[in-house]
């Protein structure tokens, strides 16, 4: 026993050995914490194809979808820090999640090791199309006169489109009627049917529906305006510049992870998100790519510190809670 | 006529050499892939999503397409053989299908499945062809009000399903409205009957739930007899449906078609509803209700035909606004943003080859399940000739594979046994599985949209008689409900005393 034991051991350090030498040396999993198809996933997918490419080695997506994404991030979290488990984590897991899950098993400050920012992608405020309010500036005035006649709709608590509306509503001190439903896709449908009146969400979401005229964009929450978007006004022109929010996507390996592991895991990220045709694709999704700063482990741990200090009080004071 | 020549250009894109193999490579996988228990579409497209990756498009979305159609139909065929139904619209097929194929019936109860699926795929892609862009309107026509009224329909068809006692299968109805709440609340974020314990945050899954309650619970109760399981030892008999079969199946196959097909385009899972709706229709126009839950063909072509009808035109509302009426859409969604094509009011001015090669290739996927099944039938009914002893020791680790590929996750296991535990106890005091699940189905969509209307109406309960749509989905559920209970509250009472 004792000798199967040494043996064992011998084996162990010996694949860690070699591990350091050659990472990679085995296929790659990235866990992603939501459902095969949606936007994180598709980000993913996208990013990794290429990663794999530079890294020698396959990184292979694997969705575990619950509780806002914190239980796949929880689970990677806790994973061996040898580079061979990996997550795409975002806004919600690690900017808004410490404030809306009060038992949250991990610390996005802390508990990991950043890789780099992937991709983002803006948030567009829509409203259905016969809605009173045909531009931000009407919008504005018209919450403040009647918010309490409103019906906001989103994807459940804890979604992006409830997390960037609460922000919303809170700087405009509007008190609208908020309609939850399960995934973008319902609440949309019943946007473009006329039941509620305006929602907050992902681009990639709306783009078709804003196009065919079935509802209306007021605003686009960033800097500029985008390509795939350009008759729509940002936040700034339509007079709310505080509100400038996008759901940024990331890599983050476990805490403990060397800086070497990192280091390479990086370089395959940013080189994907320099390769032409990855970043057609992204692009095509309305997605917003990181400047070269922006990709750097150290530029994600700051955004992730300032993503959590500027959520907390903003869903805390909205008395959001997930569990 | 424009149909014509948009059909035309769909077939010319579906029926080349490589989207004619993808339509039959997916069918194939999706009919073996489905047919591992617990496995229903859901699980199978997202695992075969990524293999889609290196296609073009339109070749994607065949080969998913067919998946699609292809693991739905396997879901039937374990509900047949094994009363483990895949998804929610097989739970129906269990009731008769099983019972065939415990009379030695399987290859017929398959049969009939698959020929009424396949005349139902048939009808959907014209209704699909010809009427998708007026029927979006009336998708958008049902808002949180008309979808609680709908729901409140389907109770009343759960009321129906049930054999024997009234007052049991409302008690099941009302476990299963019970268990569809365990779960974080959608609108506060609390969580409800979850014991702090985390795996349950997001609910009970469905897999989770049909397979211990269904499945593992028919499993232990085999056991319990080994020789009430007389499958084996029965001659097969005829592996297709007779001409008598045909003629017995033909109007509820035409019936189950319709229904289904109306409910699909709705949003929300509408679809759900269709094989129920079809089951409560048929046993409610049979000249001899009592062979229901006996065995009873139109029990299986009914439903059946429903399902594949539901598949198919819910797929509407994803090609003509863009919005998935339920959660294998939204997988097809993410399937075509992944391909660069962001689905849309526009798909079909856009890329009408995508729009009409899709489908032109509904049809020839339904054309491939049937070339696939029909000599599928007889392996599948030899597959029951295996002795138990073998048999259920590899059902269980299939399903348990099944279950825990669902959502990686070690708690559904051990959930699924739980389920299997309370299944068995069910089974042991006559209580019918069915209704439990059908109120479990229905129970979150009706919560939901129940709090959604009254939010929207600011707490005023009037908001469903108001509304036109919702009013009369409410009467046709009072009248169902009254047809359906008074005789049945009788019959109960005479068979009581029968006792």
């Amino acid at each position: 026993m004792k000798k199967l034991l040494v043996s064992l051991a011998a084996a162990v350090g010996l694949a860690a050995g070699s591990a350091q030498a050659a990472y990679p040396e085995r296929p790659i999993t990235m866990i992603v914490p939501f459902a095969a198809g949606g936007p994180t996933d598709v980000v993913a997918r996208i990013v990794g194809e290429h990663m794999s490419k530079t890294l020698g080695q396959q990184i292979v997506v694997e969705n575990v979808a619950g509780a806002g994404g914190t239980t796949g991030i929880a689970r990677g979290a806790a994973a061996a820090p040898d580079g061979y488990t990996i997550m795409m984590g975002h806004m919600g897991t690690h900017g808004a999640a410490p404030a809306l899950y009060p038992n949250l098993k991990y610390d996005p400050t802390k508990d990991f090791a950043p890789v780099g920012l992937a991709a983002g992608t803006p948030i567009l405020i829509v409203t259905r199309k016969d809605f009173p309010a045909k531009d931000l500036k009407e919008f504005i005035a018209y919450m403040k006169a009647n918010s309490e006649k409103v019906n906001e709709a989103h994807a459940g608590v804890g979604s992006v489109s409830f997390t960037t509306c609460t922000l919303l509503n809170s700087l405009l001190g509007a008190k609208p009627s908020r309609v939850a439903y399960r995934g973008t896709g319902p609440a949309i449908n019943d946007l473009v049917g006329g039941q509620v009146d305006y929602a907050c969400d992902q681009i990639v979401n709306l783009v078709p529906q804003i196009q065919a005229g079935t509802i209306r964009a007021l605003s686009i929450a960033t800097p500029e305006r985008s390509p795939s978007l350009p008759n729509v006004p940002t936040t700034k022109e339509g007079g709310l510049p505080e509100y400038e929010v996008s759901a940024w996507n990331a890599v983050f390996a476990p805490k403990g992870t060397s800086p070497e592991i990192v280091a390479k895991l990086n370089d395959a990220l940013v080189k994907a998100l320099d390769d032409e045709n990855t970043r057609k694709r992204l692009l095509e999704l309305g997605g917003v790519i990181p400047d070269k700063a922006g990709r750097s482990p150290q530029a994600l741990q700051k955004l992730v510190e300032s993503e959590v200090a500027r959520w907390t009080p903003v869903l805390k004071a909205a008395g959001a809670t997930a569990n | 006529m424009d149909i014509f020549s948009n059909l035309a250009l769909g077939f010319s894109t579906a029926l080349t050499l490589q989207n004619l193999g993808l339509a039959f490579v997916g069918c194939l996988i999706g009919t073996l892939i489905g047919v591992l228990p617990g496995v229903g579409p859901i699980a199978t497209i997202t695992m075969l999503l990524p293999i889609t990756f290196g296609l073009d498009p339109v070749g994607a979305l065949i080969l998913l397409a067919g998946i699609y159609y292809g693991a739905q139909y396997g879901g039937s065929t374990t509900a047949i053989l094994v009363n483990i139904p895949g998804e929610a619209t097989a739970v129906v097929t269990t009731l008769d299908g099983h019972q065939m194929a415990k009379q030695g019936r399987a290859g017929i109860a398959l049969g009939i499945a698959a020929i009424g699926s396949f005349f139902a795929g048939c009808v959907a892609t014209l209704i699909i062809a010809a009427l998708a862009k007026p029927l979006t309107g009336l998708a958008l026509l049902f808002g949180p009000a008309e979808y609680f009224s709908l729901m409140v329909m389907g109770l009343v068809f759960a009321v129906v399903l049930a054999r024997g006692s009234i007052l049991k299968a409302v008690a099941m109805i009302l476990v299963g409205l019970l268990l569809s709440m365990v779960g974080t609340d959608l609108e506060t974020g609390a969580e409800r009957m979850t014991f702090g314990y985390a795996p349950l945050a997001d609910g009970i899954d469905f897999a989770v739930l049909a397979m211990g309650i269904f499945g593992f619970a028919e499993v232990l109760r085999n056991l319990e007899h080994p020789e009430a399981r007389d499958v084996v030892k029965q001659r097969i008999g005829r592996l297709l449906p007779s001409w008598e079969d045909l003629k017995q199946s033909a109007a509820p196959v035409l019936r189950g078609t319709l229904l289904g097909g109306a409910l699909g385009i709705l949003p929300g899972n509408g679809a759900v509803l269709g094989p129920f709706a079809s089951y409560t229709l048929e046993k409610k126009f049979a000249k001899d209700p009592s062979r229901f839950g006996r065995g009873a063909i139109e029990g299986v072509a009914g439903p059946e035909s429903a399902n594949n009808a539901g598949a198919q035109t819910s797929f509407i509302p994803l090609l003509t606004l863009g919005i998935p009426p339920n959660a294998v859409m939204a997988l097809m969604v993410g399937a075509m943003t992944i391909h660069g094509i962001v689905p849309g009011p526009q798909v079909m001015t856009k890329n009408p080859t995508l729009f009409w090669g899709m489908i032109a290739s509904m049809w020839i996927g339904n054309l491939m399940l049937l070339v696939i099944n029909l000599p599928l039938v007889g392996m599948w009914v030899r597959l029951l000739k295996v002795p138990y002893r073998l048999m259920f020791p590899a059902i269980l680790v299939f399903s348990c594979i099944g279950i825990y590929s669902v959502n990686n996750s070690p708690a559904d296991v051990i959930f699924t046994a739980a389920f299997a535990i309370v299944g068995y106890a069910f089974i042991k005091f006559g209580f019918e599985p069915a209704p439990l699940l059908l109120g479990y189905v229905l129970g979150k969509l009706m919560e939901e949209n129940l709090r959604r209307a009254l939010i929207i109406s600011r707490g005023d309960i009037m908001t469903f008689a108001e509304r036109p749509v919702s009013a009369g989905l409410l009467l046709v559920a009072l009248a169902l409900l009254v047809v359906a209970v008074l005789p049945a509250v009788r019959k109960s009472r005479n068979e009581a005393f029968a006792e």
